[in-house]
């Protein structure tokens, strides 16, 4: 590998690769264009190799197999990681900001004194440098850095890259963990899987999604009742159900579900990018919020700047005096 | 057990969001704040293992961004100790070196277990969760939905949030740092004369610590609002009009007949 190399750490969520992994890819292969590098996935887990076809954009997989990577438990991820990257010696190091990213990419930059640029969003080489475009506050704010040392740790934003799907002719090798792992203090013990019962929001052609906009608890069966006439689902971003006011399997978003919907209603969500990352298939995109700039708007095709609390009974008896409820 | 949290203050992002003139860095004059929502989880998830193990938890933060009001209402939420770190910069120290500020504090207290919101919506270079773990020499895992006590007093049980509504469940022998993403219920409500109370009763210790020498691993160029791309169109009206307009739409789309 050469210093001007990128490195992709790739995901799996069950043994399925992560759409994330496949971004990664996408936006290795652009940085490495500007770089003059080759790009190199390292895949951790017990079965890694069965995704080399999937990620042959790269110019070469590297799968670390060990029973001790077979689940995420950070002290065997970070030392493997550790470790390649300390003797691959790349230009950058590109990792999702996602639930296991977000643990390994601060913590690696802490152990090697590297510097680490959280939610990219663009990224290129300027000479010795690299210049990378971050995403803040929610998606409010833009910033342009400029890092001087290798390797950079940038933890990229999904959603915010094409990904590579190009077939290559990628190099795999496959080879056991290049240092000694130890389970560690913290250990991964079993996944558990939502109680089956509630309805799959994934599914739904219909979905009625609400946020902070809703402000009490009292307010949702407002929306239940749009939802209803609407002929469709209840689904929520991540503070709805942090509040327990509907379950984790109406979580609309980058840690919760994928949705594609015919029809999108988003109301009181301002669209940070986490959320839109679980609506990118949606079909026709409402959004309403009292604040114009809420990046909701970026990404609906409609829009409309009301206080929900006000819309919601005028749109159910609009859509109820039409189908005759 | 002894349970440390780490409490930060951050923009409000209900109210607009203002650029210094520089372009460098945000305009915090005037700006409102509020506690870091994953933090106030973090808060609680301890409130809640303090009620389950009799576990004693003390509130770290650093005096930045009207944080005072966050602490008392902390207090009187049942939290035992309040310390706080003096800052006068006009922003915040950069996430290494508050993890460094913030360890010093935290090795004082001896702390078995240590609390902090997994993220924080202004962190650019870093995030402080992680990075808490190698400042205490302790082993660290994030975006944690519920916690509960373990089979023994060394270890938590933590559950560890994936895409798909799946956790993982994590056992954690302690000491330990847990990056919170939510509490196993929803931040309690705590009642105005209540926080008015903690105010009079409860005591904010003041506890300096030298600014680390950590050199900056970015810089920045210029930060600013993102260019409006290719909008929603607006509807305007009254509350009826916008109802029958959507209506109209979905009609002309076919998915409302």
């Amino acid at each position: 590998m050469s210093a001007q190399d990128i490195l992709v750490v790739a995901e799996t969520n069950q043994d399925a690769l992560a759409d994330i992994t496949l971004e990664l890819l996408g936006a290795a292969r652009g940085l490495a264009s500007s770089t003059g590098g080759q790009v190199v996935v390292v895949i951790l887990g017990q079965n890694g190799a069965q995704h080399a076809q999937a990620l042959s954009a790269a110019d070469r997989i590297m799968v670390i197999d060990d029973a001790q990577l077979a689940a995420y438990s950070p002290g065997p991820y970070l030392a493997v990681l550790q470790s390649v990257i300390e003797s691959e010696s790349p230009r950058a190091v590109l990792v999702g900001s996602t639930t296991i990213g977000l643990d390994v990419a601060p913590m690696l930059g802490a152990r090697l004194n590297a510097p680490v640029v959280c939610g990219c969003q663009a990224m290129a080489a300027e000479g010795d440098a690299l210049k990378v475009t971050s995403s803040i506050c929610a998606g409010k704010i833009l910033v342009d850095v400029r890092v001087e040392r290798s390797p950079a740790i940038l933890l990229v934003l999904p959603g915010s890259f094409q990904p590579a799907e190009q077939p290559g002719q990628a190099q795999v090798e496959t080879k056991p963990s290049p240092v000694p792992l130890e389970a560690g203090q913290i250990q991964f013990q079993e996944m558990i899987l939502p109680e089956a019962g509630d309805v799959d929001i994934t599914s739904q052609d219909v979905l009625v999604a609400v946020g902070r906009g809703i402000q009490q608890e009292d307010n949702m069966e407002m929306a239940e009742e749009l939802a209803r006439a609407l002929g469709g689902e209840l689904a929520a971003s991540r503070p709805i159900v942090d509040q327990g006011w509907l379950p984790t399997t109406r979580q609309v978003g980058k840690s919760g579900m994928v949705v594609k919907p015919k029809l999108y209603l988003v109301l009181g969500v301002s669209g940070a990018p986490e959320h839109q990352e679980g609506m990118k298939g949606a079909g026709l995109v409402i959004a309403v919020n009292t604040d114009p700039t809420a990046p909701i708007f970026d990404v609906a095709q409609f829009g409309v700047e009301m206080d929900i609390l006000d819309l919601m009974p005028a749109l159910t008896e609009a859509i109820n005096a039409v189908r005759g409820g | 057990m002894k349970i440390a949290v780490v409490v930060r203050q951050v923009p409000d992002l209900i109210e607009p969001l203002e650029i210094a003139e520089s372009e460098m860095e945000l305009d915090l004059d005037g700006a409102s704040f509020l506690v870091n929502e994953t933090d106030d989880h973090a808060v609680e998830q301890a409130i809640l293992l303090k009620e389950a193990t009799g576990a004693s938890v003390t509130v770290v933060a650093l005096d930045f961004g009207d944080v005072d009001d966050t602490l008392y209402a902390a207090a009187a939420k049942g939290t035992d100790q309040i310390i706080k770190i003096p800052w006068e910069e006009e922003t915040p120290p950069s996430p290494q070196a508050a993890a460094a500020m913030y360890a010093q504090v935290i090795k004082g207290i001896e702390a078995d277990l240590v609390l902090v919101g997994t993220y924080a919506h202004d962190e650019l270079e870093g995030v402080l969760a992680p990075l808490l773990g190698p400042a205490l020499e302790m082993p660290y895992v994030g975006v944690i939905r519920g916690i509960q006590p373990g089979d023994d007093p060394s270890s938590i049980r933590a559950f560890k949030e994936f895409p798909g509504a799946v956790m993982a469940q994590m056992n954690v022998g302690l000491p330990a740092v847990l990056g919170i993403l939510a509490a196993e219920q929803p931040p309690r409500y705590v009642p105005v004369s209540r926080i008015r109370a903690a105010m009079k009763s409860a005591e904010i210790e003041e506890q300096e610590v030298p600014l680390p020498a950590i050199e900056p691993a970015l810089t920045v160029e210029r930060m600013y609002l993102p260019e409006a791309g290719e909008r929603a169109e607006m509807l305007e009206g009254s509350e009826e009009e916008v109802a029958q307009r959507i209506v109209q739409i979905l009609q002309e789309k076919g998915l409302v007949k």
